[in-house]
């Protein structure tokens, strides 16, 4: 009985021993890692626990929990503007060494994934982490409502072209419209669900998509934080005075706190033609629709500029984990071309290009080619360790101006630009 | 046996000590110490998040900083006109619904019951089911308002003018059976020989209600009004999860301000700083509104 007894408990020190605990939102795409990650177990034997947390609360929990230096993740699969804090901070594992040891080659990876998720300083070749799950802001149609002979000819004699694919967020508004408040199947219809949240990111992820369109920049180019007249150009005001246009006349009602599952729900429930997402979303969208006559998608539509707002994360190594070297063999698995190529057909974004660049990329799914443009065209939020002081501003002021109404695009993109000056100055950037 | 036999050797006064001691030490780790790390954490330009990086002296700046931002005179005043109308409203409907289960009649005691539910209910949970009763399309609220008096579609918490009044119906919802239990025990401690001398004395129900009744439940009603006032002045769960200080600001109040500066902007000095003054004017009212109250008392 003893000895059953010391061999179990040694058992389980020794399945301890071998277990890692990888750290994600908790979505779709983290079911099917889970899913992929069974193999990585097999071949291994290294149990790898997960921890998914809902995406209102994700940032908060992760980023308290590297701040507090905690060991709870050996993984962890953060969001992309959390690459400088990662680095700057010490929270993440530099990887180059260890690429190199292993010959892993960050050019056999998406340049545009490669740069986002992964490098600090921006562009440079210091790597904390591999890119892991790719992402972009786009956008789904009612196809079926598209379709419809005497939906088409409507619109056609209003707006004297075709019901489609919308080539610009002007025609994207003539749809939406279209759509708002229209009795489709006895049950009145919406435009648009886009976003509109107002606690994490949700509002400014939505309203970049149409900054970036009109060819809104963060900073001058040759000079460093100097965002006067960039981030607030008439092309960046006449983009959120759109998005507000785009609120006010296509969302549903009672659409003012949404993001990523509320636009879902908004969908899937028959309340709206288009929903703005991530791209993460359309397999499970897709999964629902196998002959593809009801949901379409593409890539956010351009303006003066083609630009999609960057999503996605890579996955890292936690520097206070006491099992960094099981936790990089994972990475090493993972970075495989034939891991990744499962991760794809698993409902995971791959930002392999073995994956990206096989021929039969484009046709294996209906949002494949989006994903392919989008990727192309991401730009993406302030990477800086400060992040989060510099997205909370923004919420505060789009949210107001969008949803609430109050004052003008110019006046709250100004008041963004006082706040991360003062960000920025306390960070010492200027 | 005695106390002093058990504990043989021991003094009253030691083992008194001995009795309140785990409590006084709990008191000091999880109240006293952090109270005393954040007043000196205000004066410092601390950053929790960015490691390595020595907070250094700043003396007063921080707090001349919070006083002197536009913004957080904002946050007070939508924090101070939540106060408002939820104790108003709270005072006027728990003294009502005290006076009236106060009287026996068939089912009293299942109606107080069903009244004191909402109180039992997490904060945050009320938050999430309001946001579905809220709702234009398919929330009850809306519908109960368009039966009565048609409005057609709005939206409670996507609007600033109706959003504050959102949270203010919420807490209201929730809170006023605290008050009303706390007036009912007032109302059941008012002897009935006082009403059986004013009946005596031909005064009207009116008359009774103004000087006995009211001078009686008053102290019990204030102490209520004492219990929400502290509550809501640090309100945060419900509202969040409600409107997330939403649309816009218009219902950031102080509490949500302050978690968003200390634990997503990791301003630990600034929001320290902050919740000092938070805490000095709330103790500040409490300690006038006791002394007040205890002035009503002994009238």
């Amino acid at each position: 009985m003893i000895l059953l007894f010391v061999s179990l408990f040694s058992f389980s020190v020794n399945s301890n021993a071998k277990s890692i605990t990888l750290g994600w939102a908790a979505w779709d795409p983290a079911n099917a890692l889970q899913e992929l990650t069974k193999e990585f177990t097999a071949e291994t034997g290294i149990e790898v626990n997960f921890e998914f947390v809902p995406w209102p609360n994700f940032a908060d929990r992760m980023l308290n929990e590297l701040n507090n230096k905690g060991k709870t993740f050996d993984l962890l699969i953060g969001d992309s503007q959390w690459i400088g804090a990662g680095a700057v901070y010490g929270h993440y594992v530099k990887l180059n060494d260890f690429f190199d040891k292993e010959g892993i080659s960050m050019s056999d990876f998406s340049p545009a994934t490669v740069y986002a998720y992964s490098t600090w300083p921006k562009g440079s070749k210091n790597y904390y982490a591999l890119p892991a799950m790719g992402d972009a802001l786009a956008w789904a149609y009612r196809k079926d409502w598209f379709d419809r002979p005497e939906l088409r000819s409507e619109f056609k004699k209003k707006h004297g072209y075709d019901l489609g694919v919308p080539a610009n967020w002007n025609q994207l508004h003539d749809m939406c419209s279209f759509f708002q408040g229209r009795e489709i199947d006895g049950q009145k219809r919406y435009g648009a669900a886009i976003n509109t949240e107002r606690g994490s990111e949700g509002i400014t992820m939505g309203v970049t998509a149409a900054m970036y369109a009109w060819g809104m920049e963060y900073e001058n180019p040759n000079k460093p934080y100097d965002m006067e007249g960039y981030f607030n150009s008439p092309q960046a005001v006449e983009a959120v005075e759109f998005y507000r246009k785009l609120y006010e006349d296509c969302a549903p009602p009672g659409h003012s706190d949404a993001y990523m599952v509320a636009n879902l729900d908004a969908y899937k429930s028959g309340q709206v033609a288009f929903q703005m997402n991530w791209y993460a979303f359309w397999p499970g969208v897709s999964k629902e629709d196998s002959d593809g006559r009801v949901s379409g998608f593409f890539a956010n539509p351009k303006q003066n500029v083609a630009a999609a707002t960057l999503g996605g994360q890579g996955i890292s190594v936690v520097k206070y984990s006491d099992k960094q070297d099981l936790a990089l063999e994972y990475i090493k698995w993972f970075a495989r071309p034939d891991v990744q190529q499962k991760w794809w057909d698993l409902g995971g974004y791959s930002c392999h290009n073995d994956v990206l660049n096989s021929p039969s990329f484009p046709t294996s799914t209906v949002y494949a080619q989006g994903f392919l443009d989008s990727m192309g065209i991401v730009k993406d939020f302030w990477q800086e360790p400060t992040f989060v002081e510099l997205m909370l501003p923004m919420q505060e002021a789009i949210h107001d101006y969008v949803v609430n109404g109050k004052g003008t695009a110019k006046g709250a993109l100004d008041k963004i630009i006082e706040e991360w000056v003062e960000v920025f100055e306390a960070d010492g950037k200027l | 046996m005695s106390v002093k036999k058990k504990f043989k050797g021991l003094s009253d006064k030691a083992v008194g000590w001995l009795f309140i001691g785990p409590t006084v030490l709990l008191l000091l780790a999880i109240n006293i110490y952090p109270l005393v790390y954040a007043i000196k954490m205000s004066f410092t330009n601390f950053y929790a998040n960015k490691i390595g990086r020595e907070p250094q002296f700043v003396g007063l700046k921080n707090y001349i900083k919070v006083l002197n931002k536009e913004a957080i005179w904002e946050k007070m005043q939508v924090t101070a006109s939540f106060m408002f109308w939820t104790l108003l409203l709270q005072a006027i409907i728990g003294l009502g619904l005290a006076l009236l289960l106060n009287r026996k009649f068939k089912g009293n005691e299942l109606l107080t019951t069903l009244i004191v539910l909402p109180m039992m209910l997490s904060p945050a949970v009320v938050g999430v089911f309001w946001t579905y009763l809220y709702n234009p399309q398919v929330g009850l609220f809306n519908y109960v308002v368009n039966f009565f008096y048609d409005l057609g579609s709005f939206d409670m918490i996507g609007s600033s003018t109706l959003a504050p009044w959102a949270i203010v119906i919420v807490d209201t919802w929730m809170w006023t059976p605290f008050t009303m239990l706390i007036c009912l025990a007032g109302l059941r401690s008012v002897p009935n020989y006082l009403y059986e001398a004013a009946e005596v004395d031909r005064a009207s129900k009116w008359q009774q209600f103004i000087y006995i009744t009211l001078p009686s439940v008053l102290p019990f009603l204030l102490l209520a009004l004492l219990f929400r006032g502290i509550e809501n002045f640090k309100m945060f769960d419900m509202v969040v999860e409600l409107t997330s200080g939403g649309p816009g600001s218009a219902t950031e109040l102080a509490s949500i301000n302050l978690k968003r500066e200390a634990f997503e902007k990791w301003k630990t000095g600034y929001s320290s700083a902050f919740a000092v003054i938070l805490f000095v004017t709330i103790f500040g009212f409490g300690n006038v509104y006791v002394k007040v109250m205890n002035k009503i008392k002994e009238r």
